[in-house]
C-alpha cells in the first residue's frame, strides 16, 4: 500500500484498472450509441453496425502484422551503416608497380 | 508598397542577412518581425501576373497571386514565425539565418508565375535545407547531409530536364495545369515528387530530418515536401499516377513509422503518410479534393511541426531520441506532454481537430467520385496514423514505462510556440470556416455530421485499443529499419567495389603483360645490341660490334654495283 502511495496517481495499478474499466465502457457506448445515431453509409457496407469499430481494429491488426514482419527482414542493428567497411587487397597491386620500375631502371642506360 | 517585382521571399532573405550581421536583442527582433512582415507583404499581392520581364527570349513573371498560392505562403510565414519564436534561444545564427533562407524559397516557390522562377527558388530551397541539416553537427548529420543535398540536386536536375523539354515542345514557360504524358512532364512529375519523399525514394526524408538539430527539424518538416504539394496542385491536378502514388506513401509511412525506435524519425515517417494523403487528393483532382489537399496541406503544417516541437523539447531536455530510453516524462513536462497530445490528436484527425475538418476533405472527394478502394484505404490509413503517431508518440514518450528522467518542462518561448500551435489545431477543429474561406474553391462542405463523428470515433478508439492489445507485438528495438536508402548507402557501395575490383584486375592482367612484352624486347636487345656498357667489342650483340673499315668499302662496293647494275636492266 505505501509503495502504491510512492508512484504518481496515474501509474498506481489501482488507477491503471479504472482507466481500463472506463474505456471499456466508453469503447461499448460508441458502438452502441448506433442504434440511436443514424450513421449514413456511402457505399453500403460502411453503415453496418460497428463497422467503424470492426474495420479499425482489423486494419490496425494488418497493419502491426505486415510491420512485425517486414521487421524480421528489414530490421539492423543502429551501427548497421556506421561498420567500417573492410579494405583488403592493394598489396599485390603495388607490387607489379615496383617490378616494373626495376625494369625501367635497368633499361635506362641502353 | 508595390509588389510588382519583388516576391515577399525577399523579405526573408533580407532577414536571413540581417541575422548574420547583428547580434542580441536586434536579431531576435529580426527574427520575430520580419515574419510578420511577409505576412503582411504576402497579403498585398492581388491575384494574377503582377509584372513580366523579359530575359533571353522568355517572359519571366516573378510574382503571380491567387488564393492557393497566398494559403501556402501564409502558413509558410506563420511557421517562420512560430518556428523562430521556438528556436531563437538556443539554435545557433547561422542555422537561423539559413532557416530564413529556407523559407524564403518556400514563399518564391508559391508565388512563382512561370517554370524558370520556380526552378531557381526550388534549388534555394536544397540549398539551405540543406544547411539546416548540417547544423545537426554530428557526423550522422554531415553524413546525412551530403546525402540529402545530393537527392535534391538530382531532383534538381531532372525537373531542369523537364522544364526545358516543355519549353523546347511549347515554347511556354507557364506554369498552367498538365499531365504526365510525355517524357518532359514525366520528368516535371518526378522531380517534384522527388522533394515530395515519394517512392522509391522516400528514404531521404526519415534518413535527413532526424539528424538536424531539434530546432531545425521544425522548420524542415514543413516547407519542402508542401512546397512539392502546391507545385502538384498547380501542375497536375488530376494526374491519375498520383492516386497510386500517394496511397503507396500512406501505407509505407505507417509500417516504417510503427517499426521505429527513435521519436523523430517516427514523426518523419508520418510526414510522408501524411503528404500521401495530400498527393492522393490531388490525383483526384475535383475541386472537393483539391481545396482538401490545400486545407490538409495547411492544417498538417501546424501539427507536424507541434509534434516536432514536442519531440524537440524532449531531446533538448534530455539528450535521448530513443523510445527505448525515454518514458514517463509526464511527470515533469506537463505543457510539452498536452501539447505532444494536442498534435498527435490533430494528425489522427480527432473531431474537434484541425486533422478532422481538413482530412475529411479528401475522404469526402473519393466519396463523390466513387473511388470505393481509395475511400478505404484512406479509412485503414486513418486508423493506422492513429496507431503510429497519435498514440505511439506520446505513449512511448510521456507514458510507457517510468524512465527515471525527471527532465524540466520546455522553456517559455518554446512552450509559447507549442501553445500557439496548439491553439491552432482546436481552432481549426472547432471553427473550419476560417481556413475554409481562404482555400482556392467555394466551399461547400459539413465536416460534422453526428453520423460521421460517431463513425470516426469508433474507427479511431477501436485502434487505440488495437494498440493496447497489441503492445507486446511493438516493443521497442535498438535497431533501425533498412530502407530504399539501403540502395544508395550499401548496394552502391558494394557495386563500386565490384567495378573497382574489376578494373583492378584488368589492370593487373594488363601490367603483366606489358611487363613480358618489356622482359622480351629486353632481351631481343641484348641479343642483337649486347650487354650495355662493355668495352670488349666481341661480347657485343652484332650490330654493335666494331667492324675494319675495308669490310664496310667492300660492302658499299658491292651495293654500288647491285644499284648500276639494276639501273641498267
Amino acid at each position: 500500500m505505501n509503495d502504491e502511495k510512492q508512484l504518481h496517481w496515474l501509474v498506481r495499478p489501482s488507477t491503471v484498472r479504472k482507466l481500463w474499466i472506463g474505456s471499456i465502457i466508453v469503447l461499448a457506448l460508441v458502438v452502441l450509441a448506433q442504434t440511436v445515431i443514424y450513421v449514413k453509409g456511402y457505399f453500403g457496407f460502411d453503415a453496418w453496425f460497428g463497422f467503424g469499430a470492426v474495420f479499425g481494429f482489423a486494419s490496425c491488426l494488418v497493419m502491426v502484422l505486415v510491420a512485425k514482419l517486414l521487421g524480421l527482414v528489414l530490421k539492423r542493428p543502429m551501427d548497421y551503416y556506421n561498420e567500417p567497411q573492410d579494405e583488403p587487397q592493394d598489396e599485390q597491386l603495388s607490387d607489379t608497380d615496383v617490378n616494373h620500375d626495376k625494369i625501367k631502371e635497368s633499361s635506362n642506360g641502353v | 508598397m508595390e509588389f510588382e517585382f519583388f516576391s515577399p521571399a525577399f523579405v526573408l532573405l533580407i532577414a536571413a542577412v540581417l541575422i548574420c550581421l547583428v547580434k542580441g536583442h536586434a536579431r531576435t527582433a529580426v527574427i520575430l518581425v520580419a515574419p510578420i512582415i511577409t505576412l503582411w507583404a504576402i497579403w498585398q499581392i492581388p491575384d494574377g501576373v503582377q509584372s513580366t520581364v523579359k530575359f533571353l527570349s522568355y517572359n519571366i513573371e516573378p510574382v503571380e497571386g491567387s488564393p492557393l498560392r497566398r494559403l501556402f505562403a501564409t502558413i509558410f510565414a506563420i511557421m517562420v514565425f512560430v518556428g523562430g519564436l521556438y528556436s531563437f534561444r538556443i539554435a545557433r545564427w547561422y542555422e537561423l539565418a539559413a532557416a530564413f533562407a529556407y523559407a524564403a524559397g518556400a514563399i518564391g516557390v508559391c508565388f512563382a508565375g512561370d517554370l524558370i522562377t520556380l526552378f531557381l527558388y526550388w534549388e534555394m530551397m536544397a540549398i539551405f535545407s540543406t544547411i539546416v541539416v548540417w547544423c545537426g553537427g554530428t557526423p550522422g548529420a554531415k553524413a546525412a547531409g551530403i546525402r540529402y543535398a545530393i537527392m535534391h540536386l538530382l531532383g534538381g536536375v531532372v525537373l531542369k530536364v523537364g522544364i526545358e523539354g516543355v519549353v523546347v515542345g511549347t515554347g511556354s514557360i507557364q506554369i498552367q495545369p498538365i499531365l504526365a504524358t510525355d517524357f518532359s512532364t514525366w520528368m516535371i512529375l518526378i522531380g517534384i515528387l522527388i522533394n515530395a519523399a515519394a517512392p522509391p525514394v522516400s528514404a531521404w526524408l526519415a534518413d535527413a530530418y532526424p539528424e538536424s538539430t531539434p530546432t531545425g527539424s521544425v522548420f524542415l518538416s514543413a516547407f519542402t515536401t508542401k512546397t512539392a504539394v502546391l507545385t502538384l496542385i498547380l501542375l497536375f491536378p488530376g494526374e491519375p499516377v498520383l492516386i497510386g502514388i500517394g496511397l503507396f506513401m500512406v501505407m509505407y509511412g505507417i509500417i516504417f513509422a510503427l517499426l521505429e525506435n527513435d521519436v523523430r524519425r517516427i514523426l518523419a515517417y508520418s510526414v510522408v503518410n501524411q503528404v500521401g494523403f495530400m498527393v492522393v487528393a490531388v490525383g483526384i483532382g475535383t475541386e472537393m479534393a483539391l481545396n482538401g489537399a490545400a486545407a490538409h496541406a495547411f492544417a498538417h503544417i501546424i501539427y507536424k511541426a507541434l509534434l516536432f516541437m514536442s519531440a524537440g523539447v524532449v531531446i533538448y531536455r534530455t539528450g535521448k531520441n530513443k523510445c527505448m530510453e525515454l518514458g514517463g516524462l509526464f511527470r515533469t513536462m506537463p505543457l510539452t506532454c498536452a501539447c505532444g497530445i494536442i498534435g498527435a490528436l490533430a494528425i489522427s484527425s480527432f473531431p474537434l481537430t484541425s486533422g478532422f475538418t481538413t482530412k475529411s476533405m479528401i475522404s469526402q472527394a473519393a466519396i463523390d467520385s466513387n473511388l470505393v478502394w481509395v475511400y478505404m484505404l484512406l479509412t485503414a490509413a486513418s486508423a493506422g496514423v492513429f496507431l503510429h503517431a497519435g498514440i505511439k508518440f506520446p505513449w512511448f514518450v510521456f507514458f510507457q514505462k517510468d524512465s527515471g528522467l525527471r527532465p524540466k518542462d520546455a522553456p517559455w518561448n518554446m512552450g509559447l510556440a507549442m501553445i500557439i500551435f496548439a491553439s491552432l489545431c482546436i481552432l481549426l477543429g472547432v471553427f473550419p470556416e476560417v481556413l475554409y474561406a481562404l482555400l482556392p474553391y467555394p466551399v461547400d462542405y459539413q465536416p460534422y455530421s453526428i453520423g460521421k463523428v460517431l463513425f470516426y470515433l469508433q474507427l479511431l478508439l477501436f485502434s487505440g485499443l488495437a494498440f493496447f492489445v497489441l503492445l507486446p507485438l511493438m516493443k521497442r528495438t535498438m535497431t533501425i529499419s533498412l530502407d530504399t536508402d539501403w540502395f544508395w548507402r550499401r548496394a552502391a557501395v558494394l557495386l563500386f567495389k565490384v567495378i573497382e575490383r574489376v578494373f583492378a584486375s584488368i589492370g593487373k592482367v594488363v601490367s603483366h603483360q606489358r611487363t613480358r612484352l618489356q622482359k622480351f624486347l629486353h632481351r631481343v636487345a641484348v641479343r642483337y645490341l649486347g650487354q650495355p656498357h662493355t668495352a670488349d667489342s666481341e661480347e657485343r650483340g652484332v650490330f654493335a660490334r666494331s667492324w675494319p673499315v675495308g669490310t664496310t668499302a667492300l660492302w658499299i662496293a658491292a651495293l654500288l654495283s647491285a644499284y648500276v647494275l639494276l639501273y641498267y636492266l
